[in-house]
């Protein structure tokens, strides 16, 4: 039929010049990285067994003068903005440290930090000695992780002292917290303070790392889920020279942090992808009646 | 045989428009959802009220969704005063400790201007129709309907939650002295 | 003074038709006006338009509602409060993303359509002319409209493209300043490019719709052979009841039958991408706010202006501003530049057919190389596209003059 022959000429057309400018022009403008799956096969399999009895004293002893461990009742030494004008950056606080991270990671990572996070920019020295010390610690570390994390709690660990995420309500000093202006005047200046508090740290963060690390609001919309992935198990393979850490989380981290980059940047999606079946299914009917319709309409014109 | 043409062409013409209809009115759905008040202006609609900052015969506006509230904290003599004669109107002041408060709306249930508090007859009058209001803001000259409304809120110790319901508001409400805002 | 009858009950059909002259219109503008009964889905395109015309105005405005044009809230208005907040603002901003995306390629079609069938020629050059500006204001609409989330593209969009106004040589700076009433896009170009996107452009938009379609009233819609009807005559026939026979069909309810139908696979498409597969109509990188001292890496029109940005890239930037300007108004001059008074599908017309062809092909290759880096082989392309469209352009009317008469 002709106009079946011509509609495959505008759809032939149609898909090329969809093909031309989307996947063949991207596929030129971006480079393949090719993940790992969050393997780490740069670094050796471990060869110690770790001791979670001798790793709590070393960390017990050496960790806990940088770090807090809250769900050990460990508090920090200083805090969030105190820090980073020492460091440059807040250390994390060890509770959950284990629940996200690859274990060969964490004991590398306690080894020699600049090696295996691949930046320069990082104020932890190198804090075990031995492979087994290493393995002693990531061992504990590991035991004391909760099972099961909330999407956010892995965002504040994994991300959330660097980058902030303004549609999460969080900061990287933490969460913005609820403030009252005073009636006469509409002064809030408990939010003022916080927001000094807030900038101060985020000055030093950017003095440290060169600049301010971005908001990760609606990162999940700005970047494709295959450049997350990859970039994120390894920074350099994606930005060459960037300051961004490799932070060596488990595939699980990652889907957590990603779990929650979606909860701020596209809440919609449940809801969108249930009217879409709704919507398109009402509009198939609605072809089918108006086909009907044309048919009892054109009848006798032919 | 034209017109049994005619008449199925109309049964499907009208087929398909009663199965558009349906679609607009989801689509009326989606318009009106986007017209309600944002979560966020929900969510702000709490004011917590600290009520032993309140010195007495003193009419201190705050603010709750966005409207003026007022809250006067009572001397005992106009409470005795109250008990003796207006048992009614006692009954619309919120009793937190042995104090006791008028808290209310501060918008004219007539037409939602805010009246003034005059201290030397302890009344309200809202200056654009002349309504008159005591004490307790309970109306004493027409045109307001009623007396100030006022707004939900829960005892909290000495701290009055306004957007929460409590069990005292909730019992105003069946009793009659005040109307959902 | 018209007559008025006293005993006609108010709003019945007789009480109108006195005061509103309702059976008139309904004749004139739908039982009584004729189409060709030769056609084929193509034709249905503009009414494609204009209901695409009409989901835009409608998630636009309620997108309105919500946004604000402010160069410190408007990111966060649009990918917070209208995504996150507002109850089915992420659908109406879908809706708006895809539609403007979309629009186009039905214009593409629509004017290709145009092209193939000669459609512009005598008698029908004003419904052609409308049309280019209808295209020219759908262009500013889009382009207004790609400044308002306030985003890395819309920044760097804003920048790139005001610039272009410079004039390269002459250095007309003080006219860009004046176009975006700051040095750079700031507070006071958001603002402009939001009322021109509200309101001075739709109205425009709105006001050529009734011109275009007024056009169309007496040289009739074209058909599929070019054939010409006497359209008085079949529609007699048509109304004496030999629908077969006549050439005609009216727009209500017969030719309307097939435009819904059309229309119905046309939106089941058209969600399919506002709800699965959006991403080609809303940049990721526009997901980034607008940042004064950083170039995003890559820099693009939308698809639908790459192949007038991609004559203009490959020159030196005097050269290459007046191909740019070239291309902007050549399609305007359709009409005069077709020399053949043939008016037949592009396969019966000679040389015609072939650059018909050539001037698609060539515009998509321009499309391609529009959106890729101009680097290498990508820019070696994009050069001889570039000369193509212009050379086609050069050789229509010696091609078209020498076109033997059908």
């Amino acid at each position: 039929m002709k106009e079946l022959k011509i509609l495959g000429v505008v759809t032939v057309f149609t898909l090329i010049l969809y093909w031309g400018v989307e996947p063949f022009a991207h596929s030129q403008m971006h480079k393949h990285v090719e993940g790992n799956n969050f393997k780490y096969a740069d670094l050796s399999p471990l060869k110690a067994h770790g001791d979670v009895a001798k790793g709590k004293t070393l960390v017990t002893t050496t960790c806990v003068a940088c770090h807090s461990i809250e769900s050990q009742g460990i508090k920090a030494p200083m805090d969030a903005v105190t820090s980073a004008q020492t460091y440059g950056v807040n250390p994390p606080d060890l509770s959950n440290v284990g629940a996200l991270l690859d274990e060969k990671f964490l004991a590398h990572f306690l080894m020699d930090p600049a090696k295996v996070t691949k930046s320069k920019h990082f104020a932890m020295p190198p804090s075990a000695s031995s492979e087994q010390d290493a393995a002693d610690i990531a061992a504990y570390l590991k035991s004391i992780a909760p099972k099961e994390l909330k999407p956010k709690e892995a965002f504040v660990m994994a991300c959330g002292r660097c980058h902030a995420n303004r549609y999460g309500k969080w900061t990287q000093i933490g969460d913005v917290p609820e403030t009252k202006s005073n009636i006469k005047t509409g002064v809030d200046l408990a939010a003022l303070d916080f927001k000094k508090k807030v900038g101060t740290y985020q000055n030093k963060l950017a003095d440290y790392m060169g600049k301010l690390p971005p908001d990760l609001s609606i990162i999940i919309r700005a970047r494709s889920e295959h450049f997350l992935k990859t970039f994120v198990e390894d920074p350099q393979s994606q930005l060459p020279g960037t300051a961004m850490p490799r932070v060596g989380l488990t595939k699980e981290g990652f889907e957590k942090v990603k779990a929650y980059l979606e909860e701020t940047g596209d809440p919609s999606k449940p809801l969108r992808e249930e009217t879409g079946s709704k919507v398109l299914f009402f509009f198939v009917v609605f072809t089918f009646l108006a086909l009907l319709w044309k048919k009892s309409v054109w009848k006798g014109h032919h | 045989m034209a017109d049994k043409t005619k008449g199925r062409r109309d049964f499907m013409g009208m087929a398909l428009g009663g199965f558009t209809a349906l679609g607009g009115i989801g689509a009326l759905y989606a318009m009106k959802r986007t017209w309600d008040p944002l979560p966020s202006v929900k969510a702000a609609g709490f004011t917590t009220l600290d009520m032993k900052a309140y010195k007495e015969n003193e009419l201190v506006v705050e603010k709750w969704r966005g409207k003026p509230i007022f809250v006067l904290k009572q001397s005992a003599d106009t409470v005795a005063k109250l008990a003796k004669e207006k048992p009614d109107d006692l009954k619309r002041l919120i009793k937190i400790g042995d104090a006791h408060y008028t808290v209310c709306v501060g918008l004219c249930t007539h037409l939602g201007c805010i009246p003034g508090y005059r201290p030397e007859t302890k009344n309200f009058l809202c200056a654009c129709h002349g309504g008159q209001y005591d004490v307790t803001a309970q109306v004493t000259k027409a045109p307001p309907p009623r007396g100030l409304d006022i707004p939900p809120f829960k005892i909290d110790g000495d701290k009055l939650v306004l957007g929460e319901e409590g069990p005292e508001y909730k019992k105003m409400l069946k009793d009659g002295i005040t109307m959902p805002v | 003074m018209a007559h008025f009858d006293e005993n006609a009950r108010p709003f019945s059909h007789k009480w109108m038709n006195e005061r509103l002259a309702v059976d008139t219109l309904k004749r004139v503008l739908s039982t009584e006006y004729w189409i060709p009964k030769n056609i084929n889905f193509l034709w249905a395109m503009g009414m494609l338009l204009a209901a695409t015309f009409g989901l835009l105005l409608v998630s636009g405005i309620f997108l309105l509602m919500y946004y604000q044009p402010n160069t410190q809230l408007a990111f966060d208005s649009v990918n917070y409060t209208i995504m996150s907040e507002v109850g089915y603002g992420w659908l109406w901003r879908h809706i708006h993303g895809v539609g403007a995306s979309v629009v186009f390629l039905i214009i593409y079609i629509h004017m290709f359509t145009g092209i193939y069938y000669g459609s512009y020629k005598k008698g029908r050059e004003l419904i052609w002319l409308s049309g280019m500006l209808l295209f020219v204001l759908f262009s500013a609409e889009a382009f207004s409209g790609y400044m308002l989330p306030w985003g890395q593209m819309s920044y760097w969009a804003g920048m790139v493209i005001t610039n272009l106004f410079s004039g390269g040589g002459l250095h007309l700076n003080g006219l860009v300043e004046w176009i975006r009433g700051d040095y750079v896009p700031g507070q006071a170009f958001l603002n402009r490019f939001f009322m021109l996107h509200v309101l001075l452009v739709p109205l425009a938009i709105i006001g050529v719709i009734v011109l275009h379609f007024g056009t169309l009233r007496i040289p009739h819609v074209n058909n599929q052979d070019g054939e010409e009807i006497d359209f008085e005559e079949a529609a007699e026939l048509y109304k004496a009841g030999k629908v077969k026979k006549s050439k005609v069909i009216p727009f209500n309810p017969v030719f309307l039958s097939k435009d819904i139908f059309v229309m119905g696979v046309y939106f089941t498409l058209f969600f399919y991408l506002v709800f699965y597969h959006f991403e080609f109509a809303m940049d990721p990188v526009n997901f980034d706010p607008a940042n004064p001292l950083k170039t995003p890496t890559h820099i693009y029109p939308e698809w639908y202006f790459l192949w007038s940005y991609e004559v203009l890239r490959p020159f030196p930037t005097n050269p290459g501003l007046i191909a740019f300007g070239f291309a902007q108004v050549i399609f305007f001059f359709l009409p005069f530049l077709d020399r053949s008074p043939n008016v037949a599908p592009a396969n019966r017309r000679g040389l015609f057919k072939f650059w018909f062809w050539a001037l698609l092909i060539d515009m998509i290759v321009l499309t391609f190389m529009g959106k890729l880096p101009p680097v290498g082989i990508w820019s070696t392309i994009g050069l001889i596209a570039a000369v193509t469209f212009i050379g086609l352009w050069i050789a229509l009317p010696i091609i078209t003059s020498k076109e033997k008469k059908l």
